[in-house]
């Protein structure tokens, strides 16, 4: 390793940061003025490289030219920046009064619509854009040759750097937008034009986050899934740089392009675990990024659990529901078990996130985590040691358990939505180690042979048995919800001060509730491995989190037996329409942020309050 | 023994200073207020006293125990109940449940998994709603209680903890000049039968006059002074401090339009 190969990798580190710091950029910037996380900025950074990569080769052909090129760099990146234009007017204006956890979702909504429109306009194949004209030539450095066009990449960082410096300090917009960013309320009522702002502001957003991805365009194809891989990396700049903090960004990407440059050669095939491990580091430390300043938290109890009336007739439903369940199989066939059973183990997995978010508060967006825990502990504890479904499952569990004891310890320390990004951070890091570990996990092919012991073995067996410990796990955790403990966890999410003024040691129960969330959530996954003998990384990404939260948000999240009905419902959906259509992201999209706009309470909820309404 | 004894507390907040030399002390059973024009530290003191803030220097004794760095909560375990400026309830629990929750604290229940916490503790939070007058509302939820009948829900909260010290941020600020008596009646009356010192701020000047045995004031996070409502009424300094306000130290004509 000589000093010229080391000068070549701190040049690429640049380059990164560079790409990585225009669009972290805009992300920070909208999240300070609006304070939404909007986790659309990836896919309007995916639209900017799609868009460029399409549209610029057009432009060559018409003039072949340095010139037409960055034209047609910019016109892309104005395009992406009219479309958040568009998002702002049809969607975030409506939701900038919402309890975060709705913010992230909506935005999540546009991830799954923006990925099956990009599918429909651009087509399924990836798109590989130009060379830019008067930048083909490597240049020399140290006797290695370096693409030219990374130096300019290099250089464009702090451009971007100089010009949104001088637009916040030397512009009218810019003061607005410091102001917004210190000041919400002051900036309500100072009389300016409110929402111009906003919208002008999630327009120069969009427009870093196009320009971002349309840099790409000479270096990587346009393809499907840039949107996820990038918006996790522009969480963790922004996150760690400080939410809202420009120069917090700058100088955190530049940390993490080192890092990925330099990681490469220490873990060859985890730099997404450094750079993520670095955030867990940041956040212990300083729990609000390099620059960023603490966020007021108000009282949340609107959107979680409260104490009401029990119903005489509850009981009497509930034992209905468990004997609807357990004569099923003398109805039911294979079929028809199998998608029950995969429900009910789904409908435990949102159960335990609605003890952390519906009642704890506590918004997290990693929970996959710990299913994937659950399920990749008993399908390595059978495959390396052998050991048979009766202690396999305890033993996902146990690991599940012990992850979320780790990550909560952490966790907890946090809120808002630095809390959220977090647990965000953890389970891709623990995706990163599921996906790139393959000798133990498989890798992206995972582990097969995951099947359930003899005597529950078959459908009606193995959806009796999943019945059996399901019930037992939602009943204990409903327990836990009305005991004492459970009041605590509420009482902390409704008043801190109060709380600790009564003696209650916050963060002590709030980690207690995690561990057991997690635990929950690990036998969940647990079962899910036996359920269709297989495990594989997916199991630990974003979309089943997403998955979790969009269960808990069709079925009501100030409701305890909504999760459990938002688990069927979405399951029951998914099986009857994804057949029928290649648009499912698309519909599943459009129904997240249709209910956020007009069903916040969920299923359950609505039907509540519709009936409190009628009494 | 003195019950609360706080000796030359210092805060500063980046270059303001907030609280400078603060040293005063009180007995059980005793009412003791803090007054001062806005900005001039009370809030400071009050939560350096209360666990909500560490200050730079000087400590806190309470019964002759140090206290200055502990937590709140080992605060309250020691006998130091609070109420806030803004009322911080449990809005999401019944008015019982807000009382039973800090009774379920006060005996070290808050981690059991079982046995419900809405059947815990119900009598006695009900008794002592009785006596703040809230009985008759012990079942509705707190979140659709008046202001006013809210700050005494976070009264009830603070007793149910059996503190020897009772601090109380603006008790009546965003009430009506007859619920403001009535509150400080009370709470006169509660403090007196079980010997709590009372320690408050407030900006109403006949509740100060009214209800503290002695006052303290604080002017750009200092002491100016203390004595008796009589002897801080009659105080040239103090009278200076209020300058332009000159009817804020009158002496109290009954209940006045609020």
């Amino acid at each position: 390793m000589d000093l010229s190969f080391l000068a070549i990798q701190a040049l690429n580190g640049l380059s990164s940061a560079s790409s990585l710091f225009i669009t972290a950029c805009g992300l920070t910037l909208v999240f300070g003025v609006t304070r939404i996380v909007n986790f659309a900025h990836g896919s309007l950074y995916m639209i900017g490289a799609y868009t460029a990569a399409t549209l610029v080769p057009r432009l060559l052909e018409l003039q072949f030219g340095p010139l037409t090129f960055w034209a047609g760099i910019l016109l892309s990146a104005l395009i992406v920046g009219l479309i958040g234009v568009l998002i702002e007017v049809l969607l975030l204006r409506r939701i900038y009064g919402a309890p975060e956890l709705f913010q992230l979702l909506a935005t999540f909504g546009i991830v799954l619509v923006v990925q099956d429109l990009t599918i429909l306009i651009f087509g399924p194949e990836d798109i590989l854009g130009p060379r830019a004209p008067g930048l083909r030539a490597p240049v020399e450095i140290l006797g290695r040759r370096f693409p030219s066009y990374e130096l300019v990449l290099i250089a464009a960082g702090p451009v971007v750097l100089g010009l949104v410096w001088f637009l916040l300090r030397k512009t009218r917009f810019g003061v607005l937008v410091r102001a917004a960013t210190q000041d919400r309320e002051m900036i309500a009522a100072l009389g300016i034009n409110q929402a111009l702002l906003f919208t002008g502001t999630l327009f120069l957003g969009a427009f870093l986050a196009g320009l971002g991805g349309a840099l790409q365009i000479p270096r990587v194809s346009a393809h499907a899934g840039m949107d996820l891989s990038i918006i996790a990396e522009a969480f963790v700049v922004t996150v760690v740089g400080g939410m809202g903090s420009v120069p917090g960004a700058f100088l955190a990407a530049l940390i993490i392009g080192q890092l990925q440059a330099f990681g490469i050669l220490i873990f060859p095939k985890s730099t997404l675990v450094v750079v993520f491990l670095l955030m867990a580091v940041v956040l212990a430390i300083r729990p609000n990024g390099f620059f960023g300043r603490p966020e007021v938290i108000g009282g949340t109890h609107a959107v979680g659990i409260a104490s009401r009336k029990r119903s005489v007739l509850t009981p009497f439903l509930w034992v209905a529901v468990m004997g609807a369940l357990i004569s099923l199989p003398l109805i039911g066939d294979a079929y028809v078990l199998k998608v029950t059973t995969e429900i009910l183990i789904f409908a435990l997995f949102a159960f335990s996130l609605q003890l952390l978010i519906g009642v704890s508060g506590v918004v997290s967006f990693g929970h996959a985590a710990f299913f994937g825990l659950g399920a990749y502990g008993a399908a390595l504890s059978l495959k390396w040691f052998a050991l048979p479904m009766e202690a396999a499952l305890p033993a996902g569990l146990l690991l599940a358990a012990l992850g979320a004891l780790i990550i909560g310890a952490f966790v907890v320390r946090l809120s808002g939505i630095y809390l959220a990004m977090m647990t965000l951070a953890a389970a891709q890091i623990i995706y990163a180690v599921a996906f790139q570990w393959v000798e133990v996990t498989g890798g992206d092919n995972g582990i097969v042979g995951v099947w359930p012991s003899a005597w529950a073995s078959g459908p009606v067996f193995y959806y009796l048995f999943t019945l059996a410990v399901t019930s037992i796990a939602v009943f204990l955790i409903m327990r836990i919800i009305d005991a004492p403990f459970g009041y605590a966890l509420r009482a902390a999410r409704d008043s801190e001060p109060r709380s600790e003024a009564i003696g209650l040691g916050v963060r002590r129960h709030r980690w207690i509730a995690f561990t057991i969330s997690g635990a929950a959530a690990g036998l969940a996954g647990g079962l899910y491995a036996f359920s269709r003998g297989s495990v594989d990384p997916t199991l630990l990404g974003i979309p089943t989190s997403v998955d979790a939260l969009t269960m808990l948000l069709i079925g009501g999240i100030q409701t305890i037996t909504g999760p459990l009905v938002g688990a069927g419902v979405l399951h029951v959906l998914r099986d009857l329409i994804m057949p029928l259509t290649s648009l499912w992201r698309l519909l599943l999209g459009l129904s997240i942020i249709a209910i956020v706009l007009i069903f916040p309470r969920g299923i359950v909820g609505s039907i509540r309050a519709w009936r409190e309404d009628a009494a | 023994m003195t019950l609360l004894s706080v000796q030359k507390l210092a805060k500063s907040f980046g270059g303001v200073t907030a609280a400078r030399d603060v040293s005063f002390s009180l007995e059980r059973g005793e009412m003791l207020a803090i007054i001062g024009p806005n900005g001039a530290g009370k809030s400071t003191v009050f939560n350096m006293v209360g666990g909500q803030l560490r200050p730079d220097q000087g400590s806190v004794l309470l019964n002759g125990e140090n206290i200055t760095t502990a937590a709140p909560q080992k605060r309250f375990r020691l006998g130091v109940g609070r109420t806030f400026q803004v009322a911080q309830s449990f809005l999401s629990m019944s008015v019982a449940e807000n009382v039973q929750m800090a009774l379920v604290s006060c005996n070290r229940e808050s981690a059991a998994l079982w046995t419900p916490a809405r059947h815990r503790y119900r009598d006695e939070a009900c008794a002592l709603l009785e006596q703040l007058g809230m009985a008759s509302v012990a079942d509705q939820p707190c979140s659709a209680l008046a202001y006013g009948d809210v700050k005494r829900v976070e009264l009830a909260i603070a007793l149910a903890g059996q503190p020897k010290l009772l601090l109380m941020d603006e008790p009546t600020a965003g009430m009506a000049a007859r619920e403001r008596t009535e509150l400080m009646d009370l709470t006169a009356q509660i403090a007196d039968k079980k010997g709590i010192g009372i320690l408050f701020t407030e900006h109403d000047m006949d509740v100060v006059f009214g209800h503290a045995e002695r006052v303290i004031v604080l002017l750009r996070g200092r002491i100016i002074a203390t004595g008796s409502p009589e002897e801080i009424r009659q105080n040239e300094e103090v009278r200076r401090a209020y300058l332009g306000d000159e009817h804020a130290l009158e002496r109290p004509k009954g209940v006045s339009p609020a």
